[in-house]
């Protein structure tokens, strides 16, 4: 059965968080794809509204401005962020019927969609549109609906959602951890985008692990955080080398 | 037809016409609760909202009409609370009915449009059984509800002293207690709404990851929270007599002394005033330091169609220019620059609400995000219309059967 890390271990040293290389990523779409496949993410048959789609990881393109042959590109992937100011995630702080809580022993965002009354309140509040609205029913075609993934529950029409770092991935490993004997607090796991990115570009950890690769690159030289200024402390890093990039994560910077 | 019904020694128009009028708000009503249905059993895809528009019209209404809906309580406030310290105010006895009604209207239409506003309706009491006590919604949600409870409280003496029903002797004698009760259901209701309207503006206010929207302020309240209450303040009793004077001109008669429009045009003033004073520190103070600090500047937050234009609409056009009409003694004594006053005050309200929920939300925090528009849909029209023709309706019932102005059989003779 798995289990809810927050109530068993309330003093866990444990914070899942992300790091995105933007000069490894080549904008391929691959973590897109399978966060999509992985969490039953539901589309329409006419995506063209991008305003009304449902996407966790989202893909944004940015350019440095300069004409041909000074030219350059690079993409962003914009999961959720899963904030960890001190007084709380933007989200969070706003919902109000508790549909959005932070868990304390992750770090985990966690959104409950049967809670959720869709007053859209944590939309407003969040800066980097990492949650989408369910403005219909969801439906795939009959094909698709035997490939659901049963550990992720479809979402219903007129709730929330978003990003969770797949954490059902890491509720498997704690409970194969448990059935093996092993300490179920010190499980890792990787979730699907990180898993698919055929580049290595998205790396995913302990960032209170010191030993771990996550908290070693969130160290690094080239690390930022999106819209620092805010202060909603996002546990997602990306990794760049160009100033370009660096300029356009942050307001003014 | 109904002479029965209306009040003794009052006039009122041939029944025919009255039931035209009410024909013609029914079937408004009807096109709003069609598309009130299209939205509960479609879905909010018919509206225009967006994941970016999260809030849209309805808020902006919801928010607006809670706003003009104040006069219910800050006119109960002065009237029950501290006439008997400035007994001239005592005068607004002869409007307070009126201002029960349109608080109770505006409160009860805003829970109605709330209704379609969230994506889950039969979840909305989730709002009472799973309550997030930080969050502003939830204070908005709990209070909204209890002072709509008490305009119902507050109005229902008034249904009963329908000369019909006053004739009832358990319902006279009903009626007539609750009288004696108002004074406490309306500081009960003061109490109330001065935390929901504050609330409401507590919405955006804690939005720290919104810029425009933002706010530092006391303790766990942001600046906002005081400046809607304050707004809603130097705004409500203002909409209550602009209501009042319409009703004048449709039924051309006079149902209020000129003398209760000049004590309202003074405290809307003094109050417009100060609300001035203190919004226009606060958005200095947001536009140089809150927003600088977050690494944007004024500039960033107002382009088309949100131009600077907005700003100049609300806090000049709907703003100075209203106070000084309402605190000047020769420009308020001209009916026409009075009223016109009392318009771009709740006009300016009005705008200050679509500022704060639309155009809050459509500036991209993001530096590669984009800046988008909202366009309200019929399904979003269609329901925010029908609820002013609601309140239309009971205004016109309430004047037809009740004796909701105190002044009238003396001031039309």
């Amino acid at each position: 059965m798995s289990g809810n890390g927050h109530s068993e271990h309330p003093e866990s040293a444990v914070r899942f968080g992300m790091v995105i290389d933007l000069d490894k990523c080549t904008g391929c779409g691959a973590c897109t794809v399978a966060c999509q496949q992985e969490n039953n993410i539901a589309f329409r048959p006419d995506e063209s509204n991008k305003l009304r789609t449902i996407s966790w990881m989202t893909l944004y393109r940015l350019e440095n401005g300069q004409d041909y042959p000074d030219h350059r590109v690079a993409y962003l992937p914009r999961p959720c962020m899963h904030c960890d100011s001190g007084h709380d995630a933007p989200c969070t702080f706003v919902c109000p019927v508790n549909a959005t809580k932070r868990d304390e022993t992750t770090g985990f965002v966690n959104h409950i969609p049967v809670r959720c009354i869709g007053c859209r309140y944590c939309m407003v509040a969040c800066p980097y549109h990492a949650r989408s609205f369910n403005w219909w029913d969801p439906k795939w075609p009959e094909t698709m609906e035997a490939m659901l993934n049963p550990e992720v529950s479809p979402r219903m029409r007129g709730v929330v959602e978003k990003c969770t770092f797949c954490h059902h991935r890491y509720y498997r490993a704690r409970d194969a951890a448990r059935a093996a004997g092993e300490d179920p607090d010190t499980v890792l796991y990787t979730p699907a985008c990180a898993e698919a990115c055929p580049t290595g570009a998205i790396v995913f950890g302990n960032l209170k692990d010191p030993h771990s690769e996550v908290a070693e690159l969130s160290k690094d030289s080239r690390a930022f955080r999106l819209l620092a200024k805010l202060h909603t402390e996002p546990k997602v890093i990306y990794l760049s080398r160009h100033a370009w990039v660096h300029k356009q994560s942050d307001n003014g910077l | 037809m109904d002479k029965a019904l209306i009040p003794d020694g009052l006039k009122r128009c041939p029944f025919p016409i009255f039931a035209l009028w009410l024909l013609a708000l029914l079937a408004v009503i009807g096109w709003g609760v069609y598309a009130g249905l299209t939205v509960l059993l479609k879905g909010l895809n018919v509206t225009g909202l967006n994941n970016y528009f999260g809030f849209g019209l309805y808020i902006t209404v919801d928010l607006a009409i809670i706003a003009l809906g104040a006069g219910a309580f800050f006119s109960g406030f002065m009237y029950y609370g501290i006439s008997r310290f400035f007994p001239q105010l005592k005068e607004l006895g002869k409007i307070i009915n009126l201002a029960v009604i349109i608080g109770f209207c505006c409160y009860t239409g805003a829970l109605l449009v709330l209704l379609l506003e969230i994506g889950q309706p039969l979840r909305g009491w989730f709002g009472y059984w799973h309550a997030n006590v930080h969050s502003m919604l939830t204070e908005v949600i709990f209070c909204i509800t209890c002072y709509a409870i008490v305009l119902v409280i507050e109005f229902t003496p008034i249904i009963l002293e329908n000369r019909k029903l006053d004739q009832v002797k358990p319902l006279h004698v009903f009626g007539h207690s609750l009288h004696e009760l108002m004074a406490l259901f309306a500081l009960t209701g003061t109490f109330l709404s001065f935390f929901h309207q504050g609330s409401l503006g507590g919405v955006p206010g804690v939005m720290f990851g919104r810029p425009f929207a933002y706010r530092t302020g006391f303790f766990i309240w942001p600046w906002t929270f005081f400046l809607f209450t304050l707004s809603a303040m130097a705004s409500g009793p203002a909409f209550t007599a602009l209501v009042c004077r319409l009703i004048e001109k449709a039924t051309r008669k006079r149902l209020v002394d000129h003398n209760v429009y000049l004590m309202i045009a003074k405290i809307q003033g003094g109050l417009l005033l100060a609300y001035l004073i203190f919004k226009g520190m606060d958005t200095l103070y947001w536009a140089l330091d809150t927003a600088p600090s977050f690494g944007q500047k004024l500039t960033d937050f107002y382009r088309a169609p949100y131009g600077m234009w907005l700003l100049f609409a609300e806090l000049g056009i709907c703003g100075v220019i209203p106070a000084v009409i309402l605190l000047t003694p020769k420009a308020r004594e001209n009916n026409h620059l009075l009223f016109l006053a009392f318009f771009l005050d709740c006009v300016g309200i009005g705008i200050n609400r679509f500022v704060m929920t639309v155009q809050a939300i459509a500036i991209p925090v993001m530096p590669f995000d984009e800046w988008a528009v909202y366009v309200p849909t019929w399904a979003e029209w269609a329901p925010c219309v029908a609820m002013l023709c609601y309140g239309a309706v009971i205004v016109s019932l309430s004047y037809r059967y009740l004796p909701v102005f105190p002044q009238e059989k003396e001031l039309n003779r």
